[in-house]
């Protein structure tokens, strides 16, 4: 199992899909699931709206096939009631009670194990079901899209959050269940930050926090990451403002450009902003690396993410030795 | 269709502006607008008052917070500055014990917050933070103490849930689940639940355990007759935010899901009638100033292209690689703002442009709320 955290606006969902891409590249089945509710699969790949349920959503050469499924916890608590108390019908009681909401919305922690619940019974699912324990998994390979960094201690350590609640009983063996496949050798945790200091610092704080439970970490992915578009000696001097701006506007004059001299001094504001950045950049880069977590870099794409751009990610990533 | 400006400064005088509330997905910079949105204010003059929630530990520093304090504390600003400007982190168990303190006789009180299902109630319920963020909000408001007020909501799974969470628990806490748990034994008062009564309370026993249902029925004997309405109590904090002098800021960046929340935020207060200020976009690349504004990304390209071919000028190459790169994530945030903007016809917009670093000091504060009152 492979659980993709970030902070918002990293792109854990495109890191997420294209991660679920890379494992299926040796024609595997993999299982890419969100848990936000936010329909965040579906745009991605330009599909409308997902239902609860595992949908194939991308055949990948080679014959690896990618399944998605937007877990819901309401539909995920019926499916539960049904399956261990066989009760449709109190459920329909539960939701006038307002239990259902109580337990989808406000209970610390129900929520979040009945989602991780459904996507670790993905994990854990054989051909034959529980007749055939020795049956091949069901998915070589589940990918899950799951809450931000800031969050991602709590929702994973579904144990202690249902303790409040449930410190015996159904609730307290079913997270259980949950936290085995958690807290498994086979399963990892990924973050997904940017060269920024504050996804950095999330992700670093983040990867204290998920070995501190004792979950094991996986990799760093620095995503939207930028070529530098200076060499070295360049970099420090614009950085510093020591742009050569006469050698500049004649750079620009010889390109044929006119206005070279005014064009020249709006330009080197530009340089000497990116050469801040990207010593910025290294800085935090060396931060991650510090980490000691494997560091897989993807470039940030122009014009946005469709299937030829995730298909691409998978590619970098494969390249930087991600494979199942 | 361009967006107007929206006048952060005219915002900030207004003395009938008496509360700002930030409020936009998880990692757009909702905490840093609103504390430069309470300094610049202070700056022109007003108390201040900024209240926020699980700020990154730099930007909390900028402002003299080390720890969760829950009441403000006195930001230290230059000598000379006309207003104040307080700061607190928001901690939703000391509010919560409070408001019990308040509301309860001693004896009573220390039964509740003994009371286990209350401390879970108070440390881990999802709502709870966001209740209580409108609880402190609705008593700063009340204490006079401050002429303004900038609230950064707590980061959740949707902006929304600023609005949602409070009325939601509310409604639990004083809704028919409660009555019927905390309820000695199932009675006649439940008949209109129809049929699964019997087998929903002996699954609720199951699954819930003796333990929790005993602790439950103490707290809402303690805590009904001294407190009332749950949910009343949340709608008095929302009727706050619709009434004059509340104004909201939507804040996100030029990124599609960013601006997307935004805007399903926005046409919620629409229908709730709460006014919007206006929209403020983040870390966005404007084009460079100068003779830089008017050489297109095309053009730009061309050039490199022919300085490669010859093989001379390498660093004028780069520079104008780097502002073609400059120049088409300009046009693609724009894009983006534009079809936001469009969808909310009206709407006024301030931006305010990436910087390198993160701000981590008062002078990084006052640069992004002059930026804010430059607008677009």
């Amino acid at each position: 199992m492979h659980i993709v955290t970030g902070k918002g606006g990293t792109g854990k969902t495109t890191v997420a899909a294209a991660l679920a891409r890379a494992l299926a590249a040796d024609g595997g089945r993999v299982l890419l699931v969100e848990v936000e509710g936010r329909q965040g699969i579906a745009t991605l790949f330009g599909s409308p709206p997902l239902p609860y349920e595992e949908r194939e959503i991308d055949a990948v050469p080679g014959g690896g096939r990618v399944f998605a499924l937007a877990a819901d916890a309401e539909a995920a608590l019926m499916e539960y009631l049904e399956l261990f108390y066989g009760m449709r019908r109190a459920g329909q009681a539960l939701t006038r009670l307002g239990a259902v909401d109580f337990a989808t919305t406000i209970a610390p922690g129900l929520r979040d194990v009945l989602l991780t619940g459904k996507a670790t019974e993905a994990v854990r699912r054989r051909e034959g079901g529980r007749r055939r324990p020795e049956g091949r998994f069901h998915y070589d390979a589940v990918v899950m899209d799951a809450p931000p960094t800031g969050r991602i201690g709590r929702f994973l350590n579904v144990n202690s959050e249902v303790a409040g609640l449930a410190r015996v009983g159904p609730i307290r063996n079913h997270a259980d269940r949950v936290m085995e496949v958690i807290r498994s050798d086979r399963t990892r945790v990924h973050f997904v930050s940017l060269l920024e200091e504050m996804p950095a610092q999330e992700t670093r704080n983040g990867i204290a926090e998920v070995g501190a439970l004792g979950l094991h970490v996986g990799m760093v992915v620095v995503n939207m990451a930028r070529p530098p578009l200076l060499p070295g000696d360049a970099l420090s001097d614009a950085a510093a403002g020591r742009a050569d701006l006469g050698e500049l506007a004649a750079g620009l004059k010889a390109a044929g450009l006119d206005d070279a001299g005014d064009l020249a001094e709006s330009l080197a504001e530009e340089v000497g902003a990116h050469a801040r950045r990207v010593l910025l950049e290294r800085r935090v880069r060396a931060e991650l690396a510090g980490t000691g977590a494997p560091l897989v870099e993807l470039p940030l794409l122009e014009g946005g993410v469709d299937r030829a751009a995730l298909e691409g990610l998978a590619r970098r990533m494969a390249e930087q030795g991600v494979r199942r | 269709m361009s967006a107007g400006r929206l006048d952060v400064d005219a915002l900030l005088d207004d003395p009938a502006t008496r509360i700002v509330v930030c409020c936009g997905a998880g990692g757009v910079g909702k905490t840093t607008t609103a504390a430069a949105l309470g300094l610049r204010a202070a700056e022109r003059g007003r108390n201040a008052v900024v209240i926020t929630v699980d700020p990154a530990r730099r930007l909390a520093q900028s402002m003299g917070l080390d720890s969760l304090d829950n009441t403000p504390s006195l930001v230290p600003l230059p000598e000379g500055t006309p207003g104040s400007m307080h700061a607190m982190m928001l901690d939703m168990k000391r509010t919560f014990d409070e408001v019990v303190e308040e509301h309860a006789d001693p004896e009573r009180a220390r039964q509740i917050l003994g009371n286990p299902f209350y401390q879970t109630l108070s440390t881990s319920f999802s709502g709870t933070q966001e209740y209580m963020a409108m609880e402190k909000l609705g008593q700063l408001r009340q204490s006079g103490e401050w002429d303004l007020i900038v609230v950064d909501t707590p980061p959740s799974r949707s902006a929304l849930d600023f609005l949602d969470a409070p009325k939601r628990l509310g409604r639990f806490l004083d809704g028919r689940l409660v009555k019927f748990l905390s309820a000695p034994a199932p009675s006649g008062a439940f008949k209109l639940l129809g049929a699964g009564v019997g087998l929903v309370t002996s699954v609720l026993g199951k699954i819930l355990g003796a333990q929790l249902l005993n602790d439950l029925r103490a707290f809402v004997a303690a805590f009904d007759t001294v407190f009332g309405g749950f949910q009343e109590r949340a709608e008095r904090t929302y009727r706050l935010l619709q009434a004059p002098g509340t104004a909201f800021v939507v804040v996100a960046v030029p990124e599609a899901d960013a601006l997307r929340e935004a805007s399903y935020f926005m046409r919620r207060l629409a229908t709730d009638a709460m006014p919007l200020a206006g929209l403020v976009v983040n870390r966005t690349h404007p084009l460079p100033a100068g003779a830089g504004a008017r050489l297109d990304a095309g053009a730009a390209t061309a050039a490199a292209e022919a300085l490669e071919a010859a093989g001379s000028h390498p660093g004028a190459s780069a520079a104008l690689r780097l502002h073609a790169d400059l120049v088409r994530t300009h046009l693609r945030e724009r894009g983006l703002r534009e079809r936001t903007v469009s969808a909310h016809p009206g709407v006024r917009v301030a931006e305010v442009p990436a910087l390198p670093e993160d701000v981590h000091d008062l002078e990084g504060l006052r640069g992004i709320g002059a930026a804010l009152a430059r607008g677009a």
